[in-house]
């Protein structure tokens, strides 16, 4: 083996990346959350349309979503690869278990968090990646330009009430696993300083809570124009 | 007191064990935790009953020899070691359930005794410093910033008891592995062989067949000598840094 599979075979190569997808499946979620907030825009979904198709063609943010695309499959595999080492590092349980005295159940339950967030992705990507890629999408023309009106399949879809409840509780799994994921993170790539890693903790609790919060909102608003 | 102990008992290590209920009377709140499993011994040798077996050596929270994981904790409900604990911290007619240390890396030798060498592997695989040759040198030859000297003692302050790995839900040996390897990397005697000593003892951790760590911070919060996660992340620099900038191919 040379150093390099050695090393990311180890337990501390294999939680770097963890850590590295992780930090770049956040940086993701920041411009996710960010682009996504044009639809809040009352312009009956233009602006986001525009965005849709810049973020689709433009060369740039193509690379961007391969490394997205590696960064996901990267973390679950590396997540099932530790997963099973952790278990087998225990054969036999205690029969007796404190260990809310020690620890936060998000720092514990990560595994069981990012399978639900997993499965959320999949419903999430096959509703509008997937559609917008290789879906019949409607298409609308502003200035002479042709886009394919996504907007009209998102706000289609956020008219169930099924959906929007889906995803709000979706949305919250996604704030626990980031409550513990963001500072933990720092933490395996050795980025521990008494200066900075309060910080650090108290950016991972902010960002924890906002951005599934926008995340939600989305849904949420859609459903509540659609009524009205 | 009285009390219901809900012990482990198992004969060697190929035994499959289970757990064996007794009562025990006239327990003192004075007693240490480990002086009550010795009333109980006491009842079990005079029953003609074989004794439970238990780790102990010092009884002064020193060495790091006793173990238990007592109600659901290493050490029980306090942050210290099974001998520092006392009666006093449990109420009377409470049921107490005592397992081993669990983990691959720690097998059963005999009922609540478990075999940690895999610390002293790991130890051995670099957790020391090399002179080869010369006299004694003077003390303060070298010097060292008093905090730094504070930080690396703090860290030598592991006793190795191993309730990082028990309190772990990943039976992880990291807070143990990093405090050694923090207290030899932050005094110039141990940089000399930092980056060897780092690859040397995070693969034999591996190969001792510890877990991951998933910074639920849980072995510090046991820990009775207080190790830091600082440690940890310290580890994780130094781990990183050798495996990069090292001559090992």
């Amino acid at each position: 083996m040379s150093w390099v599979t050695k090393t990311l075979s180890s337990t501390l190569g294999r939680k770097l990346i963890m850590a590295l997808t992780g930090l770049f499946l956040i940086l993701f979620l920041t411009g996710h959350v960010s682009g996504n907030l044009l639809l809040f825009k009352n312009d009956g979904g233009q602006a986001f349309n525009i965005y849709a198709k810049f973020m689709t063609t433009n060369p740039a943010v193509k690379l961007l979503s391969y490394l997205t695309y590696i960064s996901v499959i990267g973390h679950v595999i590396y997540s099932i690869l530790l997963s099973q080492l952790n278990k087998t590092a225990r054969p036999v349980g205690y029969a007796e278990t404190k260990s809310s005295k020690n620890s936060s159940s998000a720092s514990r339950n990560m595994g069981v968090l990012g399978t639900i967030i997993l499965v959320f992705l999949i419903i999430h990507m096959q509703s509008f990646w997937y559609q917008m890629h290789w879906g019949d999408l409607p298409i609308v023309s502003y200035d002479g330009e042709e886009y394919k009106d996504l907007f009209s399949i998102v706000s289609f879809a956020f008219q169930s009430e099924l959906m929007v409840i889906g995803y709000v509780i979706a949305m919250g799994f996604l704030g626990f696993h980031l409550s513990h994921g963001f500072a933990s993170a720092f933490q395996t790539l050795g980025l521990n300083h008494k200066k900075y890693s309060p910080a650090i903790e108290g950016l991972g609790k902010i960002y924890s809570i906002l951005v599934p919060i926008l995340f939600a909102s989305m849904p949420v608003y859609i459903y509540f124009t659609s009524l009205s | 007191m009285k009390l219901t102990l809900k012990i482990w008992r198992q004969k060697n290590a190929s035994d499959k064990g289970g757990f064996v209920t007794y009562p025990v009377d006239g327990i003192s709140t004075d007693m240490s935790f480990l002086e009550m499993l010795d009333v109980l011994n006491e009842q079990l040798t005079e029953k003609g009953e074989d004794p439970v077996h238990f780790d102990h050596d010092c009884r002064e929270g020193i060495c790091g020899m006793c173990s238990l994981y007592i109600n659901g904790n290493p050490h029980g409900p306090l942050q210290t070691t099974t001998c520092q604990l006392h009666m006093r911290s449990f109420s009377d007619g409470q049921t107490i359930t005592i397992e081993p240390w669990r983990a691959k890396a720690f097998p059963v030798v005999k009922d609540l005794v478990v075999n940690r060498s895999a610390f002293d592997r790991i130890i051995q695989a670099g957790g020391y410093v090399s002179v080869n040759t010369g006299g004694v040198p003077d003390a303060n030859e070298i010097p060292i910033p008093k905090r730094i000297a504070d930080e690396a003692f703090d860290a030598a302050t592991c006793i190795g008891c191993g309730a990082c790995v028990a309190a772990c839900k990943n039976a992880s040996a990291m807070l143990f592995t990093s405090a050694k390897i923090s207290q030899l990397a932050l005094l110039p005697q141990g940089r000399v062989e930092r980056k060897e000593r780092a690859e040397k003892m995070v693969a034999q951790m591996d190969a001792e067949g510890f877990g991951a760590c998933t910074n639920t911070g849980a072995c510090a919060a046991e820990c009775p000598k207080g190790i830091s996660l600082t440690n940890i992340a310290r580890m994780n620099r130094e781990y990183f840094a050798a495996v990069v900038s090292s001559e090992n191919v």
